[in-house]
This record gives structure tokens, sequence and C-alpha cells, in this order.
């Protein structure tokens, strides 16, 4: 090779100034991923340390019968407050951070996939959860429950702002879950050391995997929900309003669509990290890998087939109901296959004891015990019983701090060098734990009585003479332990990153790739890629790690200034291509401003600047590939080791075409949602009696347009690939894209008074749904057809193209089941 | 059930225990055997059982065809209050106190005016939710005469917590004359 090697520390100097972020006003402009997954963490920390303050403010109003601390008003945005920040602001962006952290260093990437969309989704979660808190600061904070059960969340019954505050700033947060689903799922599909084929990956990249396609399935349900509901409260369209059509039911449905899988979304990247802990403690890998692999999948599809647990008083027939109860029955299964797996690890292995395994116990007993309190409420009988009485509470919040609050304090500790490159000097750590599982098994086993005794949830007070009082004076005894073992936690880790010593690199002594890097990390990960021959699980990481450093594996150099690391083959883990990241730019910042414009207009109900921040939005989003591409085909450049790759935008399989097709699956399913609201409607819902106009055709011209474009934008790619100019046919696809969403808005011009009938919001939003899709693929068509003047696309370099036909083609898709359900809800009478 | 768990919980600490504590005792188990072991043998019967009685459970709470039809009463909710009306009485006032004959069966037909609410009196059965645009019911029976408290138990606005009521159960001598008789 003829490229001159540098020293260990002469690379180091070289790939920092390609890869890192100066301080000050620079650390706006951050896209590492390294700097953005502390960024989550601390943020979901301060979240999930308001959110313990609101806990501890309901525990002090309820210590005592007839209390009057806190007036049930306030309660009840206190306690809706509690379980949205501790579910949205604080599990969810936890486990993200934690991954955007850990899983490029795992593995052997030098960072995410996307790193600009890794901080669009840092702002997004940032800027909306700022809204949240910023209402209830001022006393507007939502208070119809974190589920937002409708009607009384609607705008009959809950006029204010508060109920927008939660629509909108939840929405607002749900892009950063996206966007995390999106990219963790390409980044461990495409982004890999090379050799790591997918049954060598450390089962951590399993469980994430699975977790983050859980999310994308999982979100949109929810997300839909919300856009419905904020357009009945906004616009008053009867989505959700029997009297009109709708049904308060649909909301339940579409939330526990959502709801449940996010309790396995939570769990399971808790549960990947104690697959990761957990052998490192026992001394041995894993056992039982590919059972744990089948138990995670199993898990994740189970979890979407038993919703209607939480529904099980809402009147659904009996022998229904005994489905989703064996469906969430079954739950268990999987989870007893892990359960003793970990243990098994631990028999087999030669284990010791440090803090991480204290919490590992911790999770044990109190996951356990939660586990098997699920069970019986999986039982429709005991559940009729116990449903929203203070044993579900019970149940949850065992299953929730056990299931990801205990894991995560192990993965603290485990990580917690990683982070600081020190070791922890005071032994608080020990005395934290104790008063934290004392404190935390206090304040609910015994919840578990008072909900047997009938004590219902939500409520702001209760008389002395039911016998509740000293349950509940011991509950709120044990939340105030409980949380000074947390606040004892904050104090260790302020003081090792304050006095640790500086400890030895990879302390436990584990054998996953994180550990075979300098610690605190370099910005660069790896100064150069390591080759994976084995599960990359009890890898020898000390002497990998110094290899690396001396620039020993692929692309161990600093080439062009440019930020380069390998993509690889999906399965087998060969390397086919070079990506190269975008550096660090303040567009993320500006296009997460842009969207906060957005959601603040509606918010605050200013109307016309919704359309601004939308098109400012879009209009940034349009400017962030000008930084990216290539104007001319370099063939296949030099990776080290002897071999040569073409860089990303020469290969078809390259992770901006995975993420569109990721993107799509996750648009699909909030299509899929809203296809089944208004089959669910049209088949259930009360009121669906009476006169209808008629059908109007309008959609079904767009159809026509829609299908032209996709013949269209495929004349363009086959001109392309012969090295012919593609414009006239792209901006032809444009036109016609552009004729379709025209049509779709006459449709809903013509539809007549949406707020008469769900029959006719229906409509609405169907064909909103379709021409919002005609326009961004009118929008992509466009830009690739500027992209291929500018130079950037050529037949080999088609990526633009391939996006044009991805979504033209979704959009003529998209239509075929819009136009079907207009005829089928002309045929379903409703409004007069 | 109850038993059942304390069981399970502790068989799961022990092993755990065991396992920190003696590994060499169970370093012999494959990792097959505790997969199949703890994963399906040990849950899967357990689950069935259990399923089979909760589906026999909640069959027997179920209306059984050809049996007597039994007095429907229905409990309509509001923010924040029930009312109770007996149309198998013809000029029975509504109540804000249910009254039940005791020692059968009743059907609570329960429905809302506004927002969703829960029918739920703990010491006779389960709950039901009421729900704007629905109707639901509930199969409930007062063995012996005496008071029972209800609550509603679906989170339902700031009055939540002050929508309880009074169940009365009576002899069926008196039930009527109560009903007849109330203002």
């Amino acid at each position: 090779m003829s490229r001159e090697q540098l020293s260990p520390v002469a690379l180091h100097k070289a790939l920092t100034r390609i890869w890192g972020t100066p301080p000050g006003w620079a650390r706006f402009s951050a896209v590492n991923h390294n700097i953005l997954g502390k960024r989550f963490m601390v943020v979901a920390m301060v979240f999930f340390a308001i959110g313990g303050v609101l806990a501890m403010l309901i525990r002090a109003q309820l210590a005592t019968p007839d209390s009057a601390f806190i007036g049930p008003e306030l309660y009840n945005q206190i306690f809706t407050m509690h379980g949205t920040v501790m579910m949205f602001l604080f599990a969810i962006p936890m486990f993200e951070g934690l991954a955007i952290y850990m899983l490029p260093k795992m593995l052997g990437a030098r960072d995410l996939a996307f790193p600009r969309m890794t901080a669009y989704g840092f702002w997004c979660y940032l800027f909306g959860g700022t809204i949240l808190i910023g209402a209830m600061v001022m006393g507007y904070a939502p208070n119809s429950g974190w589920f937002m059960y409708t009607p009384l969340s609607s705008g009959i019954y809950t006029p204010g702002i508060n109920a927008d505050v939660w629509l909108l700033g939840i929405t607002f947060v749900e892009i950063s879950a996206i966007t995390a689903a999106v990219e963790l799922i390409v980044t461990i599909l495409k982004m890999r050391a090379p050799g790591m084929s997918l049954t060598r990956m450390p089962i951590f990249g399993w469980y994430m995997l699975v977790t983050a396609a859980m999310m994308l399935i999982g979100f949109p349900p929810l997300i839909l929900g919300s856009i419905l509901l904020e357009m009945e409260r906004a616009f008053d369209l009867p989505f959700f309003d029997p009297t009109r059509g709708g049904d308060p039911l649909l909301w339940q449905h579409l939330f526990w669509l959502f709801g449940h899988p996010e309790v396995y979304i939570i769990f399971l990247p808790a549960a990947g990290m104690l697959s990761t802990i957990i052998p490192t403690f026992a001394r041995r890998p894993l056992i039982a890998y590919n059972a744990i692999i089948v138990a995670i999948v199993a898990m994740a599809f189970l979890s979407f087939g038993l919703w209607v647990h939480h529904m099980f008083t809402v009147g659904i027939p009996h022998l229904a109901l005994g489905f989703f109860s064996a469906a969430s029955a079954l739950v268990a299964i999987p989870t007893a296959v892990q359960i003793f797996a970990w243990i098994g690890t631990i028999a087999s292995g030669r284990p010791r004891l440090d803090v991480p395994m204290l919490y590992v116990i911790g999770f044990f007993i109190v996951f356990v015990c939660g586990g098997l309190t699920g069970v019986m409420l999986a039982m429709v009988p005991f559940n009729t019983q116990a449903h929203d009485s203070y044993f579900v509470v019970a149940h949850l919040h065992y299953v929730l701090v056990g299931g990801f609050v205990f894991p995560m304090l192990a993965a603290l500790y485990y990580w917690l060098p990683h982070f600081t490159g020190r070791s922890s000097v005071y032994r608080l750590s020990v005395p934290a734990f104790w008063l934290i599982i004392i404190g935390f098994n206090l304040t609910f086993f015994l919840m578990h009585l008072t909900g047997l005794m009938g004590m219902p949830r939500r409520i702001s007070t209760y008389p002395s003479n039911w016998g509740w009082d000293w349950l509940n004076l011991l509950s709120s005894f044990g939340g105030f332990i409980m949380t000074m073992g947390f606040a004892l936690v904050l104090v260790d880790i302020v003081m090792q990153f304050r006095f640790g010593r500086r400890g030895a690199r990879n302390p436990w002594a584990a054998g996953t790739l994180e550990w075979a890097m300098p610690t605190p990390p370099p910005d660069y990960n790896f100064a150069a890629l390591p080759t994976v021959a084995q599960r990359a699980d009890s890898l020898d990481t000390g002497s990998l790690g110094n290899r690396l450093a001396a620039g020993d594996g692929y692309l161990g150099f600093a080439r062009a200034h440019r930020q380069e690391t390998l993509g690889v083959d999906m399965m087998t883990g060969n390397p086919d291509q070079v990506i190269v990241l975008p550096r660090r730019t303040l567009l993320p910042l500006w296009t997460a401003l842009a969207t906060a414009v957005f959601f603040l207009g509606l918010l605050f109900k200013i109307y016309w600047i919704v359309p601004l921040g939308a098109v400012a939005t879009v209009g940034l989003f349009l400017v962030w590939p000008r930084a990216l591409g290539h104007t001319r085909d370099a063939g296949p450049i030099d990776i080290g080791l002897g071999e040569a790759v073409p860089v990303d935008a020469e290969v078809g399989d390259n992770v901006t075409w995975w993420a569109s097709k990721v993107a799509a699956v996750a648009d699909a399913t909030l299509y899929a949602s809203l296809l089944f609201g208004a089959l669910y409607l049209a088949v259930v819902a009360p009121g669906w009696d009476g006169q209808l106009r008629e059908t109007n055709w309008w959609p079904a011209i767009g159809l026509l347009t829609a299908l032209g474009g996709s013949a269209a934008v495929r004349l363009a790619r086959s001109r392309n690939a012969d090295g012919m100019s593609p414009c006239g046919w792209l901006l032809g696809t444009a036109a016609l894209a552009g004729l379709t969403a025209a049509a779709c808005i006459v449709g809903t011009v013509q539809l007549g008074d949406a707020t008469a009938h769900a029959n006719i919001s229906l409509r609405f939003a169907l064909y909103a749904y379709c021409a919002i899709h005609s326009g961004i693929a009118m929008l992509i068509t466009a830009h690739t057809a500027w992209r291929w003047r500018g130079g950037y696309v050529s037949a080999v370099r088609a990526t633009s193209l391939r996006l044009s036909m991805l979504w033209t083609d979704y959009a003529a898709v998209a239509l075929i089941p819009a136009w079907g359900l207009t005829l089928l809800l002309a045929r379903s009478g409703g409004a007069s | 059930m109850f038993w059942g768990a304390i069981a399970l919980f502790t068989l799961v600490i022990a092993l755990l225990a065991l396992s920190l504590l003696r590994p060499s005792a169970l370093a012999s188990i494959k990792p097959r055997t505790w997969i199949v072991g703890g994963g399906l043998v040990l849950p899967v019967p357990i689950l069935i059982a259990l399923l089979i009685t909760a589906l026999l459970l909640g069959e027997h709470l179920l209306p059984k065809p050809g049996s007597a039809e039994p007095l429907r009463i229905e409990a309509h909710a509001s923010q924040w209050q029930w009312r109770f009306s007996y149309p198998f009485i013809p000029d029975a006032a509504p109540t804000t106190i249910l009254h039940l004959p005791a020692g059968e069966p009743v059907d609570i037909v329960v429905t809302a005016e506004d927002v969703i609410h829960s029918f739920w009196i703990p010491r006779l059965g389960g709950k039901i939710d009421a729900i704007p645009g629905h109707t639901n019911i509930i199969r409930l029976q007062a063995d012996k005469p005496g008071v029972y408290r209800g609550i509603c138990a679906e989170y339902c606005g700031e009055g939540h917590e002050t929508m309880g009521f009074e169940a009365r159960a009576h002899a069926p001598a008196d039930y009527a004359v109560t009903i007849g008789g109330q203002p």
C-alpha cells in the first residue's frame, strides 16, 4: 500500500480534525453521535427528575386522607404529566440516547447512518418536551390523563389549551422516536464492522433492531390518533364524537395499539443491556443466543396482538377477550426464556458481584414480581376487578421500574467509566441501591393491597374511613426513601465525573467492541475499523483496541477531509461501500426551529403562521442534500487491507435507499391506521344510518394521474440509466403528481361540510393524506431534476431517481384504498 | 393464583441466588435445559390452566340462554353523578342510590351522558365502562341485604373522586315498595 502510515498520535490528531466538534457556539452544530447520545441521556435525566418531583407531589397529596395539599384541578395536571413525562420524555429518549451513543461503537462504526437526523431528532425532543414543561409551569398542563381518553380530552370537556399541549407537544417529540427508529434500523443492518454477519452481532444489536422495528410500527397509530384528535379539537372534525358518527373507542384502540407495544419498546432495550452486562459479570458468553433472538422477535409480534387487554371493561364480547387474554399470557413465555437464559448464564459462569450486578439482582426481584401480577391481570375475571385500581398502578411500576429503571441503573454504572474514563471513588452506590430497592417495594408493594381493597386510580383524595389510610401513608414514606436513593445516585455520578480516578480502559474486562477504544471515546470512535471473525461479544478488546488505535484495520487513515466509515452487506457483513457522512452543520437546528414554528402556530391557533412553518421545514430539508453527493463517478476506492469498494452514492444498496424504504413502512403504518379507523367507524360506530350525499369522482381522476406519474418516472429512470437526461420525464412526473394533489384537494373541497359527520371527515382525512403524499412525490421528483442539473446524478449515482420512483409509486398506491374506502363510505349512510 | 405466584417468585429468586452464590450447583445444567425447562415446561402448563379457568369463570358470569331474564336496572353516568332508573316498574322515579334486590342476579345497563365513566361496586364484582354512544351490560348479584359502596373507576375529570354512590340491597319482599315509594 502506497499510503504513508501515520503514528497513532498523528492519526488521532488527523481524524479529530475531521470528526471533532469545537467547543463554544459550534456545539449547536454538533451532529456527532457521541455528543448527541449524551445530550439525549442528560435531558432524559432532567425530565426523570421532573417526573420524580411530580410523583413526590402525588404521594404527598395521597399520604393522608381528605388532604387539601393540592386540589383535584392541580392533581389532575400532575398525574397526567407524571405519566407523560416518564413515558415519553424519560424512558424512550433515555434508551434512544444510550443506543445512539453505544450502537455504532458496539457494531464497529464511526457514527450513525444519518448524523444530521440524530441532531434534528434531538432538537425536536428538546423543543417538544420544553413546550410540555413550559405549559405545566404556567399552569396549562394537560389534565386528561396520559392516555388522553376522549371525549374527556375533546374540545367540549377540555376547552382550554391543555389537551392541545399534549397532542402537539408529544407529536413533536415523537418525530425524534421515528427518526431514531429509522436510523437505528439502517445502522444496524448496514454499518457493522467488516465480518460481523447478523449472527455475529452482539445481542444488544438484535434487541435494538427489534425495538426500532417496533417503534416504526408502534408509534404511527399514536401519531395518527393525535392528529385526528387535534383535528377534532381544532376544526371540529368528529372522528371521536358519538353524536356524529365518531366513536371514543377508536381513540382507545389507536392509543393502545401504540401503548402496549410501547411497554415492550421500553423493556427490550433494557433487556438488551442486561444481556450485555450479565455475561460480563458471569465471565462467560451469553447462553442460548439464538433462543433469545427468537424470544424477542416473538415478543415483538405478540406485543401487537394484545392491546385490547387495556380495554377489558369497555364491553367487548367475552370470547374476543379470551383471545387477547391468551395472547397477553403468552408473552410470559418469551420473557421466561430470557429470564432463564440470564440465570443460566450466571450459573454456568464464574459470577462476581459489583455495583451493576446489584441492580441486575434488583431487576430480577422487581421484574419477576411485576411479570407475575401481569399474568394475573391477563385473566379477564381478575382484570375486571383490578382494572383501574391501585393494583394496576403497582403492577405497571413493578414492570416499568423493574424492567427499565433498574436495568438502566445497572447500565449507568456499567458504562459510566466509558463516558468518564474514570472509576468511582465514593462508595455511595451501594447505600443508594438499598434505598432505592427498599423504598420502591415499600411504595408499590402496598399498592397491590390498596388496589385489592378497592382504591381506584386517579383520585386526588379519599375519606379516612375506607381503610386505605396507613397503606397510603407507608407508600408515601417509601416513595421518599426511594427519592433519596435516586438523589444519591445523582451525587455519585457527579462525583465520578468530578473526582473519579483516571481508570484503566475496560474496567470490567468486557468483550464487546465499545471497549476497544480509549475512554472517554474519541469523536471518530475507531482510528481503524476492526475485522470481526467471531461473535462480537467475547473479543479480546484490549489488544484489538491498541491495534485499531495504530490504524491497523479498515479505513485506518484520514482522507480528503471526509468523514468516512464502512457500509457492509446486510447479511454477511462483507464491506460493500464507503459511507461518507455529513459534517457538522446548523441545518438540523434551523429545521427543528421551523418545525417548532409549525407546532406552536397550531398550539396557539395562529393559523397563518402554520403553513409558513411547514414550508420553511420542507424547504430546509431540501437544502440538506446539498452538502453531500459527488459530481463524478470515482469507482472503487481504497479502504485499507488491500481492498477497495465504491462510495455509497455509487451503489444501489446504500443507507439512503434503506432509510427511505424503512420510512415508507412507518408512513404506510400510519396510513393503515387511518384505514383501520375508517373501517372501524363505518362498521362499529353508532349513528351511521340515514342518507348521504353522492360519491365524488375527483380522487378517481387523481388515481389516473398518479398512475401516469408512476409510468413517467420509470421512463425517466431508464433514460438516466442509458446516460440521457431524465429531466423532461421527471418534470412530467412532478406535474402529474401536482395534478394528483390538486384533484385530491378539489375532492376535499367538494365534500362540503366535513364537520357534519365522521363519514365526511374520514374522506377528508383520506384525501388530505393522498394530497400530501402526491405533494411529496412532486417535490422529490422536481428535486431530483435539480440534482441532475447540478451533476449529482448519473447512471451509477441514481439514488435520487429510485427515491422519486418510490414516493411516486407510494402516492399512487395510497390512492387505491382511499378510493375503495370512498366507495364503501358512500354506501354506509350517516350524514343527513 | 396468589400462592402460585409466590411459589414461582421464590423459585426464580432461589435459582438466581444459587447461581450467584453456588454456581457449581447449577453449572451442569445445559443451556437447552434452561431454555426448554424455564421457558416452556414451567410456564406453558400454568398458563394453559389459568386461561381455561379464567375462560370458564368468565363464561359463568355471562347471561345463560334459557335462564330467567333478570331485572334490568339502568345506570346513567354524567359528570359527576349516577342516575339509576327502574324501567320494570312503571312510575318508579330515578334515584341517586342504586336499589338492588338481594339474592337474585340483576343486569345493570350502563350508559354515559358526556365522557367515559366506569361502573364499579368492588364487593359485588367487576367493572364495566360507561361510554357515550355505547350501551354496556353487567350482571351482578348481592347475596345479602345491606349497603355496598360503588365508585366511578374511569377518570372522568375534576369531580372524578366525588362520583361515588351507594348501592342498597333489599330483601325481595321490600324491594318493589322501596323503589315505588322513593321520592
